[in-house]
Formats: structure tokens, sequence, C-alpha cells
């Protein structure tokens, strides 16, 4: 609870200060953090590293040779080894953040639009129309979100872009639901009363009252989300439903380098310590946040 | 008496969820003069804040039924569209609540909150909607208004959102103002402050004020003329003074006694015996009589009609004399 009596202090120095914003403070809250800080500086490190992949790699992420299959980690020109078909893995793990952050961030971002949007009309509405649109998320939330996953790669066929498709429908439920709640409780606040006791119409209440609300808390939530996505899709990767070889990509390196598990165990680890690292840094940054903007989902 | 600002007719309110139905306004009438104060009286359950919400028509659609006639400055607001609503609302009449932390939202600061309200009634733009809001801090008398412009909700202490949230309701001149017990919540020596500044808003500018609450003082503090609401219904209404000199109902006299006031030291307060009724049916007889001492075979046999007792001061009694020998 460290809101609280920040929020005190302010109150207090109010009128010798200039009221600081919302954000200034959640931003001050959360660089006092060391831990998301550390966490922030890697993933910024990753995906910088992925944007600049080609002035930084130093090899070409898809020519191999026959010669230089499986070296170890600290090979002389190949710092992190190479992989089954002889080519670097440094070059190629640099590479495959390119796909594995995009597939990550990507699906979590349109379930983020679709699913505030329906957990906002299905909670300010309320009746039957929440009733329609809730229970249908409902019947997708059942499933455990990698088997729905699956299914619906499956159905869809491989490829990046059905890999998006599956993972946005597998993220709207969770999202929506939350997006739902927080409406519903917003919804029954004064304020949106006092706003419509001014004139405000339904749409305006939503637009301004009602997603000023609930964007915080969704966005959040949405945040420890792509650690999930990033894991799923590397999963998906790894059965070959989602990103196909050459290309490289941490899930599917994890699966075409797990033959060699035995002759070098800690070149095979490396995709998997990549995602690994990403994931636990969103969920620290989410965590952070969370409570850097004191709210709760 | 001037052409009157609000004029209700005979209005009803019906609440229905899922098995449950609420007859939480039953035939209420009600007129107000430009510039004149009212304040409607009653305990929780009254149906005063309902009153009050259907003359902006705030209540949920779908699950209330409003029959009767509200006619505001010309407008009939049970007929009137969602478009006309809009601009009815914060524009004709606006409306203060009576817990001034949830009024605002905790999102956007004070000085948004009002320059909003202004660009959507009076086509400005942003800026001149935030000159209005400082003004309009700076008339409701909260100090260095330049700063709480950028203030937000949970930066500010009770009275002074309260201030924010009057600042906010009167920033479109609205002819008519609806008070929710604005000052429930405040602190004794806030409140006063808060009374006297409506007041003079008032006189100000010149509007009509419907100041709903359940405390006695505060009632006689701002109004000119009082209602006393039972069950939905309006029991006695008259000029402040009539109604503290001579209260007819038996209700009205109930609530007197159980006010404190000076040299009681000692003795209990009086108090009304029993609860309000369950208005899950319309009342069919006096909805007073469970509870009244001077309770007779007349008050079963329908609903009392208001009859005068003075000029201007009515009371819905059978036994209007009754309780004023005992």
């Amino acid at each position: 609870m460290t809101a609280a009596p920040a929020a005190n202090a302010q109150t207090q120095t109010a009128p010798a200060t200039a009221s600081r914003g919302y954000w200034a403070g959640v931003g001050r809250r959360l660089v006092r953090n060391r831990l998301a800080m550390v966490c922030l500086a890697i993933l910024v490190l990753i995906v910088l590293a992925a944007i600049f992949a080609p002035y930084i790699a130093p090899h070409d992420p898809y020519r191999g040779s026959m010669i230089r299959r499986l070296r170890p980690i600290g090979t002389d020109g190949y710092p992190l080894g190479t992989d089954e078909l002889g080519r670097d893995m440094l070059t190629r793990l640099i590479y495959g953040g390119r796909l594995s952050l995009f597939i990550g961030i990507v699906p979590v971002l349109n379930a983020f639009v679709i699913g505030t949007a329906l957990g906002v009309v299905a909670g300010f509405v309320g009746g039957k129309v929440n009733m329609a649109i809730m229970r249908t998320i409902d019947v997708f939330y059942a499933f455990p979100s990698v088997l729905l996953a699956i299914a619906i790669s499956g159905a869809l066929g491989a490829g990046i872009f059905n890999s998006i498709i599956s993972l946005t429908v597998v993220f709207i439920p969770p999202i929506a639901r939350v997006a739902e709640s927080v409406t519903t409780q917003v919804r029954n606040l004064d304020f949106v009363d006092a706003a419509r006791a001014s004139g405000a119409g339904s749409f305006t209440i939503i637009r301004v009252h009602v997603l000023g609300n609930v964007m915080g808390p969704v966005f959040v939530y949405a945040t420890s989300l792509v650690s999930v996505s990033m894991i799923l899709a590397a999963g998906l990767s790894f059965l070959g439903l989602g990103v196909k070889p050459p290309e490289p990509e941490w899930g599917l390196m994890l699966n075409t380098l797990r033959t060699a598990i035995y002759s070098q165990p800690y070149v095979a680890a490396l995709p998997g310590a990549m995602i690994f690292a990403v994931s636990i840094c969103f969920n620290l940054f989410s965590d952070a946040l969370r409570s850097a903007m004191d709210v709760k989902v | 008496m001037t052409e009157a600002l609000v004029s209700v007719r005979d209005l009803r309110v019906l609440f229905r969820t899922g098995e449950r139905t609420v007859h939480a306004v039953n035939g209420v009438d009600l007129s107000l003069a430009q510039g004149e104060v009212l304040g409607l009286l009653g305990e929780s359950g009254s149906g005063k804040s309902v009153t009050l919400r259907a003359l902006l028509r705030l209540l949920p659609p779908k699950r209330t039924t409003i029959s009767g006639t509200i006619s505001v400055a010309g407008n009939d607001v049970v007929a009137m569209d969602e478009a006309a609503a809009r601009d009815y609302r914060g524009g004709v009449v606006s409306m203060i609540f009576q817990e001034p932390m949830l009024a605002f939202d905790p999102v956007f600061t004070i000085g948004e909150q009002i320059a909003e309200a202004v660009v959507r009634h009076e086509n400005v733009d942003r800026a001149a909607g935030r000159a209005r809001a400082l003004e309009m801090l700076d008339r409701v008398r909260i100090p260095s208004p330049k700063r709480r412009l950028d203030a937000y909700p949970h930066e500010m202490s009770g009275g002074m959102r309260q201030r924010a949230m009057i600042a906010l309701a009167l920033a479109c001149k609205p002819k008519l103002l609806l008070a929710d017990e604005p000052t429930t919540a405040l602190d004794a020596t806030v409140q006063i402050q808060i009374l006297l500044l409506l007041r003079e808003l008032q006189r100000e500018m010149g509007m009509g004020v419907i100041f709903v609450t359940h405390d006695m003082g505060v009632a006689v503090e701002v109004s000119d003329r009082i209602a006393v609401m039972y069950a939905g219904r309006i029991v006695e209404s008259g000029a402040v003074r009539d109604v503290i000199r001579n209260p007819s109902h038996p209700y009205t006299r109930g609530l007197l006694s159980s006010t404190v006031h000076g040299s009681m030291r000692g003795k209990r307060l009086e108090a009304i015996p029993g609860a309000p009724p369950n208005l899950a049916t319309a009342p069919t007889d006096c909805a007073f009589a469970p509870r009244c001492k001077w309770v007779a075979d007349a008050c079963r046999a329908g609903v009392p009609d208001l009859a005068p007792v003075a000029p201007g001061h009515v009371a819905a009694c059978v036994r209007l004399g009754a309780a004023a020998r005992a």
C-alpha cells in the first residue's frame, strides 16, 4: 500500500506545489522499482537487438555449414555455438527475437482491442446483450488455452498469420472478462450518473468515463498475457503449427535442436532460456506496473 | 406565485427487478416557482431521491415505469427523446450528488470535467470551457482556483470537492438545480458553509432549487418551502415557517419531535415507532397509519388527499384536527 501515503502527501502539499498528473506519479513509482527497471532494460535490449538484427548479428542466419555443426558455446567466432545445421546460434537468437516478440505481442494487442470492446459493451449495456456476449466468451474460456490455440491453429493450418489469429482468439475471453467486470463496477458509480446529469450521452460516457477507467486495469492485465502469448506461440512453432523452417524463431529452434540435447545440451537450451528470460521480464514488469498504477484485477 | 418553473402532476414511479416490484413514488404533485427553494424532506426510502432522478430522467429506463406529467421550464420531461434529454440535462437542470468523491471521475482533472460539460452544451472550444471552469471555481470560493483546475478529485478535501461539484452543476447556468443530500457526507462545519454558498449562488443566479434531505435543520436553513414525503407521497407541504410552527401531519410532528434541539439534555429522543412500509404494492390507505398515534378507522378507508390547513399549507391526513389537539 504505497499509493495511499503518497496520495496523502500529495493532498497536503497540493496548495504549495502544482498538481502532478496521474501518469507522472505512476512513472515515478515505476522508476523507483529497481527490479522493474532491470526487466525493462533487458526487454529494451532484446527488442533493440531484434530491430537492428541485420547490423549487429555476426553471421547470416540462414547459411549453415556441415563441418561446423553443433559447436559448443565459446567456439572461436561463434560465441554461442552453432546449431544442428551449423548456423550461428547468436545470430539466430537475435533474428529469432523478431518473430518471437512479434507473435507474442501482436495477438495480445489484437485481443486487447477486441476484448475491451466486447467487455465494455457487455458490461455497459447489461441484460441480454451481456448474457449473449459473456456466455459465448465463457464457451471459449472453458478450453485450456494451449488446447484451444492448437485446435484453431490445426484447423487453420500452419503459418505466422494463422497462429496470430488463433492466439488472438485465445486471449479475447480473459481480457473481455476483466473489461466487463471493471465496466460493471464503473457503470454503477455516481460519476456516471453525474456525467449523465450534466448532459452526456451513452456514447460520450463510454468513450470518456468508462474507457478512461477500464483501460488501466485491462492494459496491466494484457501486459501479463504477453509472456503467456510468447510461450504459446513458441509452443505452436515447436509443434510445427506456427513458424516454418528455416525461419529463425525461438520455439522452432527449440524444436529442431531437441535432437542435439545429449551432444550439446547448453546450446539446445539457449532458445528456451531466451523465452524464459523475456516472459519473466514481461511478467515482473507487468506486476510492477500493476502496483505502480494501483489497480486491482 | 409567478409562472411555475417545475410542475409535476400525479407522478408515479414503479421499479421492476425480476419478481420484485417497488412502488417508489405514488402520486406526487409538485410545483416550484423560478427562484424558489423547495426542501424535500423524508427518511430513507420515502421516494425523495427517486422523485429527483425522475425530474432528470436519470432512472434506468428498462426497469422503471414512470407515469404522470413532469414539466420543467416548458420541457415535457416524460415524453422527450434521448437527444432532447441530453440537452435538457445539465443545460436546463443539473444535479449535485450526495458523495462528492464518487461524483467525479477519478481519472480526469476537475477542470477537464467542468470544461467537458460546458463544451457539450454551449458549442464552445475547450479553451473557453476551461475559462468558464476557472470562473466557476472562483465563484464557489475555491482558493487558488487556477491550480485547482488541474487537480484530480482525490487531491481535494470533501468540502472542496462538493464546491467543485456545485461549480460543475452550475457551469451551464441551469434554471433548476437538484440537490440530492449534498451535505450529508460532509462535516458539520463544512455543511453550513456549503449551505450558505448554495443559498447565495441561488439568489445570485435566480434559479429554482429542489433540495432533498432527511435533516430537518438543513431543510429549514435553505428552503422557502418544505414538502414532507412518506412512502412515495407528499404528506405535507407549505412555507417553512408554517410547517415548523404548525406541523399538521402526524409524520411531520414525529420528525420534528425526533430532532435534537436545545434544552433537551437528559431526555430521551422521541422516535417514531415502527418502520416505513414495504412498497411492493401501492398503498391503498394512509401509509403512515400503522405507526400513527392517532390512527382511526377512517385512516384505513382510502389514501387521504392533501387538504388545506392554512393558505399555502396542505397536509394529507383525515384526522387533521386530532393530531393538533393532542
